[in-house]
């Protein structure tokens, strides 16, 4: 099955909502939702994170690019997992 | 000094203002000096004939009332030493608190309720004809405990039973100059007269009906007693404040708090109040403002002591506030005689302004609790000259002016992803948002042996709150590792018997 940032996204967006915001609303985590600029995760939740990543993908997250400049919303997340998917 | 005891307090009063009312049970009835004077000697004589008197503790398991105030003093007339229990705890509370420290009787209206054995209760053994004492009821303690190990105070005049991180309630022992110390503070700090009527909001058995009970029976004002449902309903408190015309409030600030909810609350006449005092927990900085907002008149005063200390500090609130304080007030200064020093974890003084645990010595500071060696063992340091001092468990520093700052709890200091936090710091960022009424932030073990901050917040805002908008609220005013891992948003938090946010309870919810 080819992922698309589509599906990366629906993916990560219930991992998300599980891990790190139990409790909330689905409708209130956007696409856009900052994430680390926003509060809902911090270093070790970008960790847990990476290693879920390379659990479901085989995808390897550098540490730079666990940051609110590469990861901070389930776009940008999406983005750069598929990127790296495509390589 | 040391001479007179508490109960003469109230002898005193009755030879000179023997028809003055004493106290006020609304919706029930008064009695005039004289009148709880001679109750209180009706409870007594009884007691005595049933063999009651010095080094004995008698229990009370009452509502509040004409006849529970009757039986404090009844009981201190008898030379024992009165211990109240919270009417509707569980039976088995109170039948470990009543066998713990070994009471001769109880008395109640209730037997089953006392935890002993109700079969052997006597019925009417005040008498049948007085219309506050008819229906209660003696019920003898298990009495094979003996006691004789046990170091007790002399002129023991209460215990306070508090609930300890064990599980079993813990009997902190106060003697009549204890009580003494405070009380007599607390007529030259705040001068009061027989004209004052006093709220008397708390429960016997918490230690703010100290001050609710002695104060105003030494100076032969009035006491208007509020019973455990009346005092949870702010608009009876509001309507209660008026028609009794009080004068001296004194309460916690999640009362105050209820009370500031009441719809139309700047209608009623509040004129009357002349003193606020509030203890027990911290008051959100936001709710004491609009509290002084609306009532600008009185003067307020946060007393600060746990209950092994009676009240040790206290700090005049400057009304109107300034603006610019969005922390909650200091805890002050030392009072009641004691003394107070801020000690780190080795025992050694801080420098000025560092923080540290405050220990407490001096007149109105327990001995120690009933018959926990170990446990008094690890309450108290004994510094090099011998002087004994109570470690308070609160973390504190000095502020410029001297006044102690309160920091946090000891035990709700955390170490997470290598920080130190305070969950009282996280908790008054909360209440900095317009929408939460309510916080308390607990920390609960996680599986992988780390800890999950866990915040419970009552929401008013007309939007349901949203987590994500939470957490970003908190990005902004807390670093990232303060911010909450979990919130639980709820119509109210739950309270203890004592009116403050019950955080045991809290810690077990999911």
């Amino acid at each position: 099955m080819t992922e698309t940032v589509e599906s990366i996204k629906a993916t990560l967006k219930e991992y998300v909502l599980n891990e790190f915001l139990p409790g909330e609303d689905p409708e209130d985590l956007e696409d856009d939702t900052p994430l680390i600029t926003g509060g809902i995760m911090d270093s070790i939740s970008t960790i847990k994170f990476s290693l879920f990543v390379e659990e479901k993908y085989g995808v390897e997250l550098q540490a730079h690019e666990l940051s609110a400049d590469y990861i901070d919303t389930l776009t940008a997340m999406a983005t750069i997992i598929q990127s790296k998917l495509g390589e | 000094m040391g001479e007179i005891l508490l109960h003469q307090l109230l002898e005193k009063s009755a030879s000179q203002h023997a028809d003055r009312v004493a106290v006020v049970e609304p919706n029930v009835g008064e009695a005039s000096y004289a009148e709880l004077n001679r109750l209180a000697d009706t409870i007594c004589e009884t007691l005595r004939a049933k063999g009651v008197g010095e080094g004995d503790r008698v229990g009370i398991h009452l509502a509040k009332s004409i006849a529970s105030l009757a039986s404090i003093f009844g009981i201190l007339k008898c030379g024992a030493a009165y211990v109240p229990v919270d009417s509707k705890a569980p039976a088995a509370r109170n039948g470990f608190i009543f066998t713990d420290c070994a009471v001769r009787f109880v008395i109640s209206r209730s037997p089953e309720g006392t935890g002993l054995d109700a079969s052997q209760a006597v019925s009417q053994p005040f008498g049948s004809d007085d219309e506050f004492l008819a229906d209660l009821l003696l019920v003898p303690g298990a009495s094979d405990k003996p006691t004789d190990e046990i170091d007790v105070p002399a002129r023991l005049a209460y215990i306070l039973y508090t609930s300890g991180s064990t599980g079993k309630p813990k009997g902190v022992m106060l003697t009549h100059s204890n009580a003494f110390a405070f009380v007599d503070w607390c007529s030259e700090a705040f001068t009061p007269n027989k004209e004052d009527r006093f709220s008397s909001h708390a429960p016997f058995h918490f230690d703010l009906s100290i001050l609710d009970i002695y104060l105003p029976l030494k100076h032969g004002a009035r006491m208007v007693l509020i019973g455990e449902d009346a005092g949870r309903q702010p608009k009876t408190l509001a309507s209660l404040i008026s028609d009794e015309r009080i004068s001296v409030w004194y309460s916690t600030p999640s009362i105050l708090r209820l009370l500031l909810e009441v719809k139309d609350i700047d209608s009623y006449d509040h004129s009357s109040l002349r003193i606020v005092f509030f203890a027990g927990e911290v008051f959100p900085i936001k709710h004491l403002r609009a509290l002084i907002d609306l009532w600008p008149e009185p003067d307020y005063f946060n007393l600060y002591g746990p209950t092994e200390t009676n009240v040790c500090t206290y700090y005049e609130v400057p009304t109107p506030l300034p603006e610019e304080r969005t922390e909650p007030v200091p805890i002050g200064t030392v009072c009641s005689g004691d003394t107070a020093i801020v000690m780190d974890e080795q025992d050694a003084e801080v420098p000025p302004a560092a923080e540290g645990e405050l220990y407490v010595t001096g007149p109105s500071v327990t001995s120690g609790y009933w018959n926990l060696p170990e446990r008094n063992a690890i309450a108290f340091h004994t510094d090099a000259a011998g002087t004994k001092w109570y470690k308070t468990g609160d973390v504190v520093r000095q502020d410029d002016e001297g006044n102690y700052i309160y920091v946090s709890r000891r035990d709700r200091m955390i170490k997470r992803h290598g920080y130190r936090v305070e969950l009282g710091e996280i908790e008054a960022a909360l209440y900095g948002h317009d929408s939460i009424t309510e916080a308390a932030v607990v920390a609960i073990p996680d599986q992988d042996g780390g800890l999950i901050v866990k915040a419970f917040i009552s929401w008013i805002g007309e939007d349901r709150p949203s987590i994500i908008k939470l957490k970003r609220f908190c990005v902004e005013n807390l670093p990232a590792y303060m911010i909450p891992d979990r919130f639980s948003v709820q119509p109210e938090l739950p309270k203890t018997s004592t009116d403050k946010i019950d955080y045991q309870r809290l810690k077990e919810m999911e």
